[in-house]
């Protein structure tokens, strides 16, 4: 019992920002990342910006992976960094962005913060691995 | 980690900081070095909230119950916060924390703390954790304090027994879940609510939950329905907590009739409520409800009885896991359980003389004490 609760559980948020419907994506890492072992925050479809950042504050996640597959990722994703950073919570948390981001806005995410991007067709695997390897200390 | 890092914690925790409050929940919850201290620290800090459990099987409606009740104390000025429990895979120990979906009225609204928290598969762990999670709400100054919480086992039962009032989400129609009631759950509600009741079986499930009500509260309770007509019925539907209970009508069988109760104590009568989450309806009475058994709490002492009974059982559950944690480190130092459970299945020994073994020297040690 002591060795199981003092274990690390990781801990996501799988977002869904902006006007955009597909959660297919979005469903299937949940449950992916949740047979791997993690506690996963799904969102929920159509969330606004601050919904995110209140979410990932106030859940202390490790881990907050931002779906978007509306072309919309250059206006939502520089919102919620903004407001990561206000509340202190960017420099420990993994951001990492997954949909349909073309190969020339990829640099400018990067730059903001964004740890990763993932396109489609990545294997689960890769994406798992990614978080286990970097999820931040939470000491 | 060092003691000063958690007292910066604890300080800016206190100093309204939410990424301060989210960061002591998560030592909390993975009970990583140093969250004790935290904990003793905040204790001080703590018992201006009113804590309101709420539990019911899945799907009865409690998250989007929990917006609205939120949404009604924002409304108020009242800053709320909420800890949603969610079960864990006992396999993997992943979880797919749902809850915060509801949340729709609230967006955005740093002064509701919506925080999810999973089984994790602690045995008992989780009320404690729960537990420390309130009291890191409660200092940091949540005026409303709600656990959410299935009401599916033992564990989910004792988690929802750390709040002061607790309400019971019941479906309409759903014969299986009073049934479930009847094993249990029934005791521990302050409140019974009908979710969804423009439903049908609304009123039939109504009348169910107060049938037994009743029936645990006096087994005499039916017959006296005759005698007092209708005003025994007015008191079914719609008590306000000053509803004699069985002692009271052995000493005076015409208490129910006396409307000034003078000097005895105030007796709560479990209330059935109605509403409908999703619209919002009934809310208002829900909050009026809740305010009434937090008048009664405070008026008939219970409230500091059953602080009193918590503080008693938080020591007790602490004392159980760190004994525990004792026994398996010895259990480990004499070669681990397996060796052991080898040779009782070789019957070279039994599990008691097992048990005795590793206990001795615990007992030594406490026998040679005088203080």
């Amino acid at each position: 019992m002591s060795a199981d609760s003092e274990q690390r559980t990781i801990r996501c948020l799988i977002a869904k920002v902006g006007l955009d419907g597909h959660d297919r994506g979005a469903h299937v890492i949940s449950r992916a990342f949740r047979d791997a072992g993690f506690e996963v925050i799904y969102s929920g479809l159509h969330r606004a910006p601050d919904e995110i950042i209140q979410a990932t504050v106030q859940e202390d996640v490790d881990v907050l992976g931002i779906s978007i597959l509306s072309g919309a990722h250059n206006t939502l994703v520089p919102k919620v960094m903004a407001g990561l950073e206000e509340y202190g919570a960017l420099d420990d948390t993994l951001v990492i962005v997954g949909g349909i981001i073309p190969e020339e806005d990829r640099p400018g995410l990067l730059e903001q913060g964004v740890d990763a991007i993932f396109g489609p067709g990545t294997p689960m695997q890769e994406t798992i691995d990614f978080v286990k390897e970097n999820a931040p200390e939470r000491a | 980690m060092s003691r000063a890092v958690e007292s910066d914690l604890v300080e800016r925790l206190l100093d309204g900081e939410h990424r301060a409050l989210a960061r002591a929940i998560t030592k909390i919850e993975s009970q990583s070095p140093g969250y004790r201290d935290i904990v003793s620290e905040l204790h001080a800090h703590t018992g201006d909230a009113s804590v309101v459990g709420i539990t019911g099987s899945p799907g009865a409606g409690k998250s989007t119950l929990v917006d609205k009740l939120a949404k009604y104390y924002r409304d108020q000025g009242e800053t709320v916060g909420v800890i949603a429990v969610d079960p864990s895979s006992p396999y993997t120990g992943g979880a797919v924390l749902g809850d915060r979906i509801r949340m729709a009225s609230n967006v955005g609204d740093m002064d509701v703390f919506f925080r999810s928290m999973s089984a994790r598969g602690q045995l008992g762990g989780l009320s404690t954790a729960t537990a420390d999670a309130v009291k890191a709400l409660d200092a940091f100054g949540k005026d409303r304090i709600i656990i959410e919480t299935v009401g599916a086992g033992q564990n989910e039962v004792d988690v929802v027994k750390t709040a002061d009032t607790v309400v019971v989400l019941v479906q309409p129609g759903s014969g299986d879940d009073v049934q479930m009631l009847k094993a249990g759950i029934l005791e521990i509600g302050d409140l019974f609510v009908v979710n969804k009741a423009d439903m049908e079986g609304a009123s039939r499930t109504v009348a169910e939950l107060q049938e037994m009500i009743h029936l645990r509260d006096d087994p005499r309770a039916n017959l006296d329905t005759g005698h007092h007509g209708a005003e025994a019925f007015d008191d079914a539907g719609h008590g306000h907590g000053g509803h004699a209970d069985a002692s009271d009508a052995e000493t005076d069988v015409d208490a129910e009739d006396d409307p000034s109760d003078g000097d005895k104590p105030p007796v709560w009568t479990p209330q059935v409520l109605e509403t409908v989450a999703t619209t919002g309806e009934g809310i208002n009475e829900l909050v009026e409800t809740l305010d009434d058994h937090r008048d009664y709490l405070d008026a008939s002492g219970e409230l500091a009885e059953k602080a009193r009974k918590r503080a008693g059982e938080e020591i007790r559950q602490l004392l159980r896991s760190d004994v525990n944690r004792l026994l398996e480190a010895e259990l480990d130092r004499r070669g681990g359980v397996d060796a052991f459970a080898e040779a009782v299945v070789e019957k070279e020994t039994d599990p008691y003389a097992v048990a005795e073994d590793v206990l001795e020297p615990f007992r030594e040690c406490l026998d040679g004490r005088d203080d």
